[in-house]
């Protein structure tokens, strides 16, 4: 057992869920008792999504418990089958169901032999595998299944497409800015004459699955989502992969480069060398910003950086190579993936630190001091509290890490976006530490004295505890109404029953 | 009343593939509730990360609760759950030194059938803390059942008669000592007049502590003394409850707790609709008033006056429909009191109908809709989403009050939608909180009265399947 307030990354099931329900007409049925399908809300309130999710339980209750799921599965997955015709249905195990041990295979082959749709059993253990390694087994689970079988039936189309062409592969739903960064990454392979032949899973059919081997390579942006999917794609169908994050100005040329590689492997003769010279020096301001009088000023501050892998190490190296912040501290919650990431960020900070625990995370932010930091949702928050600025560089994110104008992380543009959280996050920081210096904004009292007016009237203890109850934010408000009302009655003293009074009696 | 006084109501029962909150929701709002408890959640990363993001920023105020989460060693047995769970409360004890931790169970100590009642008593003893142990889980329950569950096991908890020691004579009880706050001790005997004699009578469910003071307030203006809350402010002021205490819901779903007062702690319940809305609040005042054979005085002309004041609200829903997908059990009150105010009711869901417990509220519905000349709503215990769905893009309802998974579906296409959640976590019960009520009912359709002249009400390309 352990005591946990807070946790990084999700259950497994949360994993499998984003995969499916980034497919186009894929189907998740989830093994679990009543109220487990919060996902769903995520989604819907998240990424504001405009449609169903296409999550549905077949719900474990005491019944269940007792007898089994017997036909309840099965006939969960015909019904769905029946109503909405997807393409997949995939059956997808929660805490409740690896404890339970029922064996769903068997559920899921019964399944099959009705429902018209493809059935499948997500293979991820709650126990062992969490969030994103789930998400990473379960897309390699679909892509797998698809492949084989196209090569049964004999459809796996033949040869490569005749442009060079690529996969993008581990763009999910809810994945932190993955929707800007598809878009980005597009307009990348645009310009470097490369066509899309498939991105994955989001928004793909998985009838289109069998086309993946027609690509050139697979580039897999993110280290979490995608790497198990572009090994398999590489052991049985020999494409090569790009796994370096074009996260900055300096790894984008890298990816570039990784590209140019393969594809002169292949026989063409392409040459990026004056497109990346021109992209940095010109179409992105990041360079140039590194070079600015403001930038200058950030030379040498202090800051920590904490996320998952790819976000951490990517962002890492930004502050540190190409901005001259010296980093004190890089450290990922992926603790499975920890040689990696120590790997990458070794020469560009003075401390890596991997672990899983919020609390001791905001202990040594608190050690530390930063002047700024960059981390998720919970970093944030040890900033406020620390009175640190926070720029949000990964997941678990809320709604504003959401936003609906374009912010790419990856690319040229998304070189542009970082310099802009990273510039605005110190700045911020700058001027609170000034205000400090000159005692802050010296006006705001001299406003507030000309809005509260002295009062006339007195306020019962109990009408004071009622009124220190309400908000902030509309207890003014609420004191002037009163006293007005009191005043129209001739009420000398305010207790709680006249402060009610007057709530009903305003209607506020 | 029993449910053969209302014929009209036609019940029925789904597939109860529904979304709801789990239940171990309720430690979100307990634990700020009572302000010394610590609640200790004994689950798994899909219980934490619930909490986590259906909490919000809560989870980032240093809140008194926290997962007991258990790995695969605690799942097979390798590990020892009492000496487990005693390395958790040590801690949590040293850290945060509350008066009482209550140990909510899940759906994984259901199946594994960890004893929780059995190690709470054992390690009680060992470690000075109370321990009160709460089954909130998925497999039994919906969302705020799970307060129901605590609750209940709360209820074993109170007192059986006020402690007689010296330092008592100070009021314990927070709702004496917040009225009699700073006053002299012939003041309070003094309005310890102002009460009609009757028999004493606590209040369960809980609510905001400004509601608290209304209620309590409202039944003072009958002579009606409040004895005590469960829950109260603190743990340690959990109200006296003795044979033959009269009891009071003020929530609907608290059916577990009203029959645990009434088998084991020998209350006698007093069934009444619940206090939502003007319309419930007086029927509920009422109804205790009429138990203690109190004339009750003016409560006629408080309705009224209330009604009043809510007339600019009303007219935006007057002949309007409203149908209720069902998630947190206070859909019959809210519809109720919706049909007062002049809407219809197609269809209401419910997670779970107790017949008993809501009998008056039942039969107030019965006789609303018959006063107001509409049609009885079909009640539906444990909905199936899909179906209502299916039905709601038929009807199209003017309003659906629904939870966060399909209310940006439904809005998209054009049926004006209501967060089911915000119900139970607003002020809503009493005659003042009656205009918060109607504030979240009106609010989609004052929305929709802003932007109408823009023509986007549907915003999704083709009917999509569900």
């Amino acid at each position: 057992m352990k005591l946990a307030y807070w946790m990084y990354a999700g259950p497994a099931h949360i994993g499998t869920l984003r995969i499916a329900s980034s497919f186009k007409n894929v189907h998740a049925i989830m093994h679990a008792p009543l109220g487990d399908d919060y996902f769903n809300v995520m989604r819907s309130m998240l990424s504001r999504e405009r449609d169903f999710t296409p999550v549905t339980a077949s719900v474990v209750d005491r019944n269940v418990l007792a007898r089994g799921s017997q036909e309840k599965v099965v006939d969960n997955i015909t019904r769905k089958d029946r109503e909405e015709q997807p393409d997949l249905i995939v059956l997808t195990p929660t805490c409740t169901s690896s404890i339970l041990q029922e064996d769903l295979q068997n559920f899921v082959e019964r399944a099959q032999l009705d429902a018209e749709g493809d059935v499948m059993l997500a293979d991820v253990n709650h126990y062992r595998v969490n969030e994103l390694q789930a998400a990473d087994r379960t897309l390699q689970q679909i892509v797998e299944y698809y492949l084989k079988k196209a090569a049964k039936k004999g459809e796996l189309p033949e040869g490569k497409t005749e442009k060079p062409s690529v996969n993008i592969i581990g763009i999910t739903t809810l994945g932190f800015h993955n929707n800007h960064d598809a878009t980005e990454l597009r307009r990348l392979m645009g310009m470097l004459g490369i066509e899309v032949n498939a991105l994955i899973p989001e928004g793909a059919s998985v009838q289109a699955l069998k086309n993946l081997p027609r690509a050139w390579f697979n580039l897999v942006p993110y280290r979490e989502v995608g790497p198990a999917t572009a090994r398999y794609l590489e052991e049985n169908f020999d494409m090569p992969s790009v796994d370096i994050t074009p996260m900055g100005i300096v790894e984008t040329a890298r990816c570039i480069r990784a590209i140019q590689k393969i594809l002169n492997a292949h026989g063409v003769d392409v040459d990026y060398e004056s497109f990346i010279d021109d992209q940095t020096r010109f179409a992105s301001q990041a360079a140039w910003f590194s070079r600015s009088i403001d930038c200058q000023n950030l030379t040498g501050k202090r800051c920590v950086v904490f996320g998952d892998s790819t976000h951490a190490a990517a962002i890492t190296k930004v502050l540190a190579r190409e901005m001259g912040i010296r980093v004190v501290m890089a450290g990922s919650y992926c603790k499975y993936d920890t040689d990696w990431f120590t790997e990458q960020v070794r020469d560009h900070c003075d401390e890596v630190f991997i672990s899983e625990d919020n609390g001791a995370i905001a202990d040594k932010i608190a050690q530390l001091e930063p002047a700024a930091i960059f981390g998720t949702q919970m970093e944030r928050h040890v900033g406020k509290r620390l009175n640190i600025p926070c720029g949000v560089i990964a997941a678990p994110i809320h709604v504003q890490n959401f936003p609906v104008g374009y912010r790419p992380f990856l690319g040229y543009e998304g070189a542009n976006q970082l310099v802009d959280l990273i510039y605005n996050s110190f700045t911020l920081g700058m001027e609170d530490h000034l205000l400090e210096i000159f005692g802050g904004h010296d006006t705001k009292e001299v406003i507030t004295k000309t809005m509260s007016a002295d009062s006339d009237l007195s306020w019962s203890k109990d009408g004071l505890t009622e009124l220190n109850r309400i908000p902030g934010f509309v207890r003014g408000k609420v004191k002037r109404n009163t006293e007005k009302f009191a005043r129209e009655r001739g009420v000398s003293e305010i207790t709680a029953e006249v402060l009610y009074a007057a709530k009903e009696a305003v209607g506020a | 009343m029993t449910v053969a006084n209302t014929p009209a109501l036609e019940f029925e029962c789904d597939t109860g593939n529904y979304h709801t909150f789990c239940p171990i929701s309720c430690v979100a709002w307990l634990y700020q509730k009572i302000e010394d408890s610590f609640f200790l959640v004994i689950g798994t990363k899909t219980c934490g990360y619930f909490l986590q993001n259906a909490m919000g920023v809560m989870i980032f105020a240093e809140p008194r609760y926290a997962m007991a989460e258990l790995e695969e060693g605690d799942i097979s047995a390798k590990l020892n759950d009492y000496a487990e769970l005693k390395r958790l409360c040590e801690q949590i004890k040293r850290d945060r030194n509350p008066s009482v931790i209550v140990w909510i169970g899940t759906c994984t100590t259901e199946i594994i059938k960890m004893d929780l009642e059995g190690l709470a008593p054992r390690l009680e003893s060992e470690i000075g803390v109370p321990i009160v142990v709460a089954r909130a889980n998925g497999l039994d329950y919906a969302f705020t059942q799970g307060e129901d569950t605590v609750l209940a096991a709360m209820a074993h908890r109170c007192p059986t008669e006020a402690p007689k020691t010296e330092a008592e004579k100070e009021e314990r009880n927070a709702i004496t000592k917040l009225l009699n706050f700073g006053r002299k001790q012939e003041d309070v005997a003094q309005e310890e007049s102002e009460y009609v004699d009757h028999p004493p009578l606590v209040l369960f469910g809980s609510v905001p502590d400004p509601v608290v003071t209304q209620i309590t307030l409202e039944l003072k203006r009958q002579g009606i003394k409040v004895s005590g809350w469960l829950p109260a402010k603190r743990y340690t002021e959990l109200p006296v409850i003795a044979e033959g205490t009269y009891v009071a819901g003020i929530n609907p779903f608290l059916s577990r707790t009203a029959s645990t007062l009434m088998r084991r702690r020998k209350c006698k319940l007093i069934g009444a609709p619940f206090p939502i809305g003007p319309d419930g609040t007086r029927a509920w005042v009422e109804k205790i008033c009429s138990v203690f054979g109190i004339e009750p005085k003016g409560l006629e002309e408080r309705e009224a006056k209330i009604w009043e004041s809510l007339e600019d609200y009303v007219k935006l829903i007057r002949g309007k429909s409203v149908y209720f997908m069902g998630d947190n059990l206070l859909e019959i009150s809210l519809a109720r009191f919706l049909v007062r105010c002049g809407m219809t009711v197609p269809e209401i869901g419910i997670p779970y109908m107790d017949k008993r417990y809501q009998a008056a509220e039942l039969a107030l519905l019965a006789k609303t809709c018959e006063e107001m000349g509409v049609p009885t709503p079909k009640i539906t215990e444990k909905p199936d989403n899909y179906n209502q769905i299916q039905r709601i893009l038929e009807i199209q309802p003017d309003l659906v009050i629904t939870g966060m998974a399909h209310a940006n579906p439904l809005e998209a296409r054009g049926i004006s939608t209501k967060w089911s959640v915000e119900f139970t976590f607003a002020q809503i019960h009493g005659f003042s909180n009656a205009r918060d009520v109607l504030e979240l009912v009106t609010r989609p359709l004052r929305r929709n009265e802003n932007l109408k002249d823009l023509g986007w009400d549907k915003l999704v390309k083709e009917e999509a399947t569900v």
